[in-house]
């Protein structure tokens, strides 16, 4: 469970969060909501490198959550943002079912690999998918939420982006919870020391399968979310690169504090959309020097620095 | 009564190297067993059929009665066996405090529910009882790729009863450790398990074997070359012409 200071932290962030949502501009808002979708998934991706494994194909399940809400939607006629994503991040967890036992037997490059592998194959499938808009996609419309309908595009994004904030603080505040439980000591056991593990009578493959659903579900809820940020679901969401940009997030913002996901997540959507902005035919070669200054300046992540300025308070309270 | 573990005919060879070869030994409750010989003679590889790192060619091993031959280290350790290594196999990045959170979460089912806190009653009390009788205290709070050799080896031994084993294998415990600090490792060891543990430990120091061994098993090629109380064994004329080297 999580500590009172945890738990106060965390509803101070969300209050942040909804009244700076009133105050930004609905163009910042969008990209709150895109950069949670994908701190979200990037939050997946932490889970499985505190068990010493990183997927190059979180984009799959970013994918299937997108198109899983998005489904909902067109076919199943249903309009309610709680239920679209919710229906998201399950269709990722079946996903993640499905295919964890696959990839839970490996390690390093081949679990990468794997991962990637899949997230591949179903882009290539869903190119092909002409039921379901292949390379185009699909469109969708503006959600519901608990029966209410914006009045107005403006107020359309201010509610997802409310609504994408809550998920996120909350599912966030549960990756704490588990991270600072035992099964999360167990993780980081995994991450060092498969031998003892076994030898201490508990199965590696259980819990890295365990993690890789649950890597999973947060990527689905992030891909739900980000379906209906765009109104729009198509195959890229399960493209390399897709994949990528979780594994850059991951990297920026280390393993030592959620917090710092979403952050990294926020800051490399700002760094993205002010390159684009100021430098439109060399975006991603400024994209690419920040990613440089990262790994070379910050090869901890942001969530060191976080730990790094709250250490002195901890020392106090020591003392 | 019933052995606590019987090995019958085990055999294992790799390639032309014959690392077993029909091996027969039945081991009571609560003794406790030094395993001795040369590097190659066969103890490690002992060790390791018995516990599942290694599966024998041919053979039989029993705990108490049940025959636990060829299953995995997971099986075998759930059915009472447990180990340490030579080389400790511990959470490198995890504090002393928490390798042992995480081997009592295992060993209690508390490493599989999703938010168990380290901080449950439970839980505390036997990790302060480990490191309190393994004489961890001082270290708990530091990071295992920073304790000294001996620490890691205590901790090693700690993490590994904590599934309050039947059988216990140690594997060189006092390999690397200095010569004066030796016997007070064991002494922490033996006195800290409980009477009913039996314990096969593997060892090339013959004080040591002398001191905390019941029982002597000496390997010579894969063989059994003398099984008997210490002061027997390391008086026998093969074991002292091709494993002490002492004078006859």
């Amino acid at each position: 469970m999580l500590d009172w200071r945890s738990t106060a932290h965390l509803c101070m962030a969300l209050v942040a969060l909804l009244a700076a949502g009133l105050v930004l501009p609905g163009w910042a808002n969008f990209l709150l909501v895109i950069a949670l979708s994908k701190g979200l998934a990037a939050l997946g991706l932490v889970v499985l490198l505190r068990s010493g494994l990183l997927s190059f194909g979180q984009g799959l399940f970013y994918c299937a959550g997108g198109y899983g809400a998005g489904l909902l939607m067109l076919w199943g006629g249903i309009s309610d943002a709680a239920l679209l994503v919710g229906g998201g991040g399950l269709f990722a967890l079946l996903i993640g079912v499905a295919t964890g036992p696959l990839v839970a037997g490996y390690r390093k490059i081949f679990f990468a690999t794997l991962t990637l592998a899949l997230s591949m194959l179903v882009h290539g499938a869903l190119t092909k998918a002409d039921f379901l808009g292949g390379t185009d996609g699909l469109n969708l419309r503006a959600p519901t939420f608990f029966g209410w309908r914006a009045g107005s595009a403006g107020e359309n994004v201010y509610a997802l982006y409310a609504f994408a904030s809550i998920l996120a603080v909350a599912l966030a505040g549960l990756c704490r919870a588990h991270f600072g439980s035992v099964r999360g000591l167990l993780s980081l056991g995994v991450r060092d020391n498969e031998i003892r593990i076994e030898y201490l009578g508990t199965s590696v493959r259980r819990v890295v399968f365990e993690n890789f659903v649950i890597a999973a579900f947060l990527a689905g809820i992030g891909g739900a979310i980000n379906a209906l940020a765009l109104s729009h679901i198509d195959p890229e969401l399960a493209f390399w690169t897709t994949s990528g940009e979780f594994v850059f997030v991951a990297i920026l913002a280390g393993q030592a504090s959620v917090v710092a996901v979403f952050a990294a997540s926020v800051l490399l959507e700002v760094v993205r959309s002010w390159s684009s902005q100021y430098f439109p035919n060399a975006w991603q070669l400024t994209l690419g020097v920040f990613m440089l200054a990262v790994i070379l300046f910050l090869p901890n992540g942001v969530g060191a620095l976080l730990r790094r300025r709250s250490r002195p308070s901890v020392e106090a309270d020591a003392k | 009564m019933t052995p606590i573990l019987e090995v019958k005919s085990l055999s294992k060879t790799f390639g032309s190297v014959t690392a077993a070869a029909d091996i027969n030994v039945s081991v009571k409750v609560g003794e406790r067993v030094g395993l001795i010989g040369t590097n190659g003679a066969g103890k490690t590889t002992f060790v390791n059929m018995v516990t599942g790192y290694i599966k024998p060619d041919r053979g039989t091993i029993l705990l108490q009665g049940r025959d636990i031959t060829g299953q995995s280290p997971r099986y075998i350790t759930r059915a009472g066996v447990c180990r340490s290594f030579q080389i400790p196999q511990l959470f490198l990045g995890l504090t002393a405090e928490e390798n042992l959170v995480v081997a009592i979460g295992i060993a209690t089912g508390r490493a599989l529910a999703p938010h168990a806190s380290p901080d449950a009653p439970d839980t505390r009390g036997a990790v302060e009882d480990l490191l309190s009788r393994f004489r961890l205290g001082e270290y708990r709070h530091r990071v295992v790729s920073e304790l000294p050799g001996g620490v890691r080896k205590l901790l090693d031994i700690a993490v590994a009863v904590t599934r309050k084993p039947k059988l216990l294998l140690l594997d060189e415990p006092t390999s690397g450790v200095a010569s004066e600090q030796k016997f007070a490792l064991m002494d922490i060891v033996m006195e800290a398990l409980p009477d009913d543990v039996t314990v096969l430990f593997v060892e090339h120091d013959m004080d040591i074997v002398s001191r905390y061994s019941d029982r002597v098993l000496a390997f010579y090629d894969g063989r059994i070359i003398s099984d008997a109380h210490p002061s027997v064994v390391l008086s026998d004329p093969q074991v002292k012409s091709y494993i002490t080297g002492a004078a006859n």
